[in-house]
């Protein structure tokens, strides 16, 4: 109750600095610069230049010191050892390039990479087309979508009961050994299997992010001009054609903007691991990888922050091809 | 004509059932955790959960009394008392692990020495025997029952109390509120200037703002951990705070400005021409219209931090009483792997807030997904 009562003395705290500040900052502004008086004009003017950094000065504060900071302690660290006080140049990335646990790791986000955001946008594009045309599209759509609110530890316990394991012969509390064995076959201990059990561990993320897509794709789906459709389908094009020929080629631009949003997602993924295997039985990805060096037995920031950086090159493409597109919306 | 009309019917037909088919998959498995929660800790390992709503079957033995609980019934000695608990129905008894459904009820076992044995339908057992017993541990009888189905909330109760889950939603709520509310305000002034307001590198800042949308979280970890530590701030609730404003400010400045530019411009114009200040036509024009934004950014600011473990395993203690649910749960994961009941239960206190926002709210969700990209982990 005691730290409940710190928390809303916070908000109110936070809530009344923040008002005090642009309401003072401007006031003061408008005192120092009055837009009245011989220098009306002169000091419009002024106000007006340094008025936009009291709006934004707060927000480039916080976006310094938690975003861009962060990258450039990283760079350093990555350079120096375990206590970050010795140069060690690019020792701690050849030292990366030879570990088999990094391979493993890059190897498997390469795998998540391929698999998550293509069945993601299948399952997405399936189920928006599949919703749009039933009359309870959209309390289908709501459960489709449900997962998202659903944290990755909470889909780690959800998912976990289903690939729960029970020796031969026992009665399977597992959905899937139930059905497994049912089918004749011995029970499997799913997230063991080598190789295998990274699509276990995918399944869950797919579960999450198809009701994303659905949304978005769904969106993008009615948005496609009644005309287009009706000359296609006046034209004698099947349902088939009408879908794969007409309408996913006017969705393209959505479709690279949900597959760039998941890839993102992907290449930071870490709960699900870290929670369903913790990275054994060659299911390790780079962010759990990190979390180990990081924060595991004796921690070494240099090595963790060599890994965070290669997940940050990673997304350094798709964070290009977003300020591009931006930039070509705003002109 | 009629034709085109049948396969048109049977299309509808196909396409309904798959949507069905979709949305089961996509329930069962919160479903099954959900049903899974209510149940009995015993029923859940006896059976799987679609079979909740069926009475299950279990298997188990029960030790008659022992020598000195005997009574001498004329010329025998007997020992009597029941096998069953509480709601359970007899199947079959037996008396030895190899054939423990030997003997249906009511039916009478012949024993060693001219012992027998009698286990009745309603549980209770009557062990006689012509000479005293010297054993003074009873035999041990294999019972086969049928236990109805049985909804409980006992789970929860056990979860919330016992399990530490009450503290953790405390927690968990001290976390998210203010780190939902703080970016907002900060953000809704720095859109407001990023879409109304001109002044130069005001295009840098913005691409600047999309280009910080997906800088990874791992990056910020050890570096803020530091500066925490060497300003004095440590691990605690400030710093997270802190740490998920910084975090989510720049989805919060990108849907806002989104949104902020597209207001009409004349409301804007003609409040200037009526000689308001920028900071009224802020408080007074632009906060009230952004509303829909506003809304659609605090539903993902909550929903990223309650569901958060990362930061929260890196910004606050790691005691017991300090985490936050999602932590709890991890840590349940790894020390009650197998215990579903208490799994079960937990999952779901932890994920009902979300749940309950996503479906109040899920307009705005929505149309904040809608507005611009999301940002992911």
């Amino acid at each position: 109750m005691e730290q409940l009562s710190y928390a809303a003395g916070t908000i109110v705290t936070g809530v009344f600095g923040c008002v005090a500040w642009f309401w003072g900052s401007n006031l003061i502004l408008d005192l120092v610069w009055p837009s009245r008086g011989p220098h009306a004009g002169r000091n419009i003017l002024r106000a007006n230049m340094v008025r936009p950094w009291l709006f934004i000065g707060p927000a480039i504060l916080f976006l310094a010191v938690y975003l861009v900071y962060p990258v450039f302690d990283s760079i350093w660290r990555s350079l120096h050892d375990a206590g970050g006080r010795t140069w060690v140049g690019l020792g701690n990335y050849r030292w990366l390039a030879a570990d088999a646990k990094f391979r493993e790791s890059i190897l498997n986000n390469l795998l998540w990479l391929l698999v998550v955001p293509a069945a993601s946008t299948f399952f997405g594009l399936l189920a928006a087309q599949l919703t749009d045309r039933i009359r309870w599209g959209n309390v289908a759509k709501s459960f489709i979508f449900m997962p998202m609110a659903i944290s990755f530890v909470g889909a780690g316990v959800i998912w976990k009961f289903i690939y729960d394991y029970r020796a031969e012969g026992q009665e399977q509390i597992g959905l899937l050994n139930a059905l497994w064995t049912a089918l004749g076959h011995p029970p499997e201990t799913w997230l063991t299997i080598p190789f295998w059990n990274n699509f276990f561990l995918m399944a869950v993320l797919i579960w999450i992010q198809t009701g994303f897509a659905m949304v978005i794709l769904s969106a993008a789906l009615r948005g496609i001009p009644e005309e287009t459709i009706e000359a296609a389908i006046l034209d004698g094009a099947n349902p088939w054609q009408l879908f794969f020929r007409i309408k996913v080629p006017q969705i393209w631009g959505t479709i690279a903007v949900v597959w760039t949003t998941i890839t993102i997602t992907v290449l930071k993924i870490f709960d699900i691991v870290f929670v369903m295997t913790n990275g054994q039985w060659g299911t390790q990805v780079l962010a759990n990888l990190m979390y180990d060096w990081m924060f595991r037995g004796a921690p070494d920031y240099g090595r963790g922050s060599a890994i965070a950086l290669v997940i940050m090159a990673l997304v350094t493409p798709i964070m290009v091809w977003n300020i591009r597109n931006a930039r070509r919306e705003m002109m | 004509m009629s034709q085109i009309a049948g396969t048109r019917a049977r299309l509808v037909w196909a396409v309904n059932l798959a949507a069905l088919l979709l949305v089961l998959l996509w329930t069962v498995p919160t479903f099954g955790l959900l049903v899974s929660s209510f149940r009995d800790r015993d029923q859940i390992a006896a059976s799987g959960w679609w079979k909740a709503a069926f009475p299950s079957s279990a298997s188990a033995f029960v030790r008659a009394g022992g020598a000195d609980t005997a009574v001498q019934e004329g010329d025998l000695w007997v020992i009597s008392g029941t096998v069953l608990e509480q709601g359970q129905r007899l199947d079959a008894w037996g008396i030895t692990s190899r054939a423990p459904e030997a003997y249906r009820p009511g039916e009478t076992a012949a024993l060693k020495d001219g012992q027998s044995l009698t286990v009745a339908a309603d549980g209770s057992y009557r062990l006689s025997s012509p000479t005293a017993f010297a054993d003074g541990r009873g035999m041990r009888i294999f019972v086969t029952t049928t236990v109805p189905p049985r909804v409980t909330t006992e789970n929860y109760a056990r979860v919330i109390g016992a399990e530490g889950l009450g503290q953790a939603f405390l927690n968990t709520m001290t976390v998210t509120i203010p780190a939902t509310v703080i970016p907002i305000l900060i953000a809704a002034f720095a859109a407001y200037a990023l879409a109304w307001m001109e002044f130069p590198g005001r295009a840098l800042l913005i691409a600047a703002v999309v280009g910080l949308l997906v800088v990874p979280l791992q990056l910020a970890l050890i570096p803020l951990l530091k500066l925490h530590n060497d300003i004095g701030i440590g691990k605690g609730y400030m710093g997270i705070w802190l740490a998920h404003t910084g975090f989510g400010l720049p989805l919060a400045i990108y849907l806002l400005r989104n949104y902020m530019v597209g207001l009409p411009r004349e409301i804007i114009e003609s409040a200037r021409v009526d000689g308001a200040t920028e900071f009224q036509i802020f408080r007074r024009i632009i906060l009230p219209l952004s509303f829909p934004a506003l809304a659609s950014f605090a539903i993902f600011q909550f929903l990223w931090v309650w569901n958060d473990l990362l930061v929260a395993t890196v910004f606050l203690g790691n005691r017991h009483d300090q985490l936050v649910m999602t932590g709890v749960l991890r840590e349940l994961m790894g020390s009650r792997g197998g215990d579903w009941e208490i799994l079960a239960a937990s999952a779901f206190v932890s994920i009902s807030v979300p749940l309950l926002v996503f479906f109040a709210m899920q307009k705005y969700l929505v149309r904040g997904l809608l507005a611009g990209s999301v940002k992911g982990g």
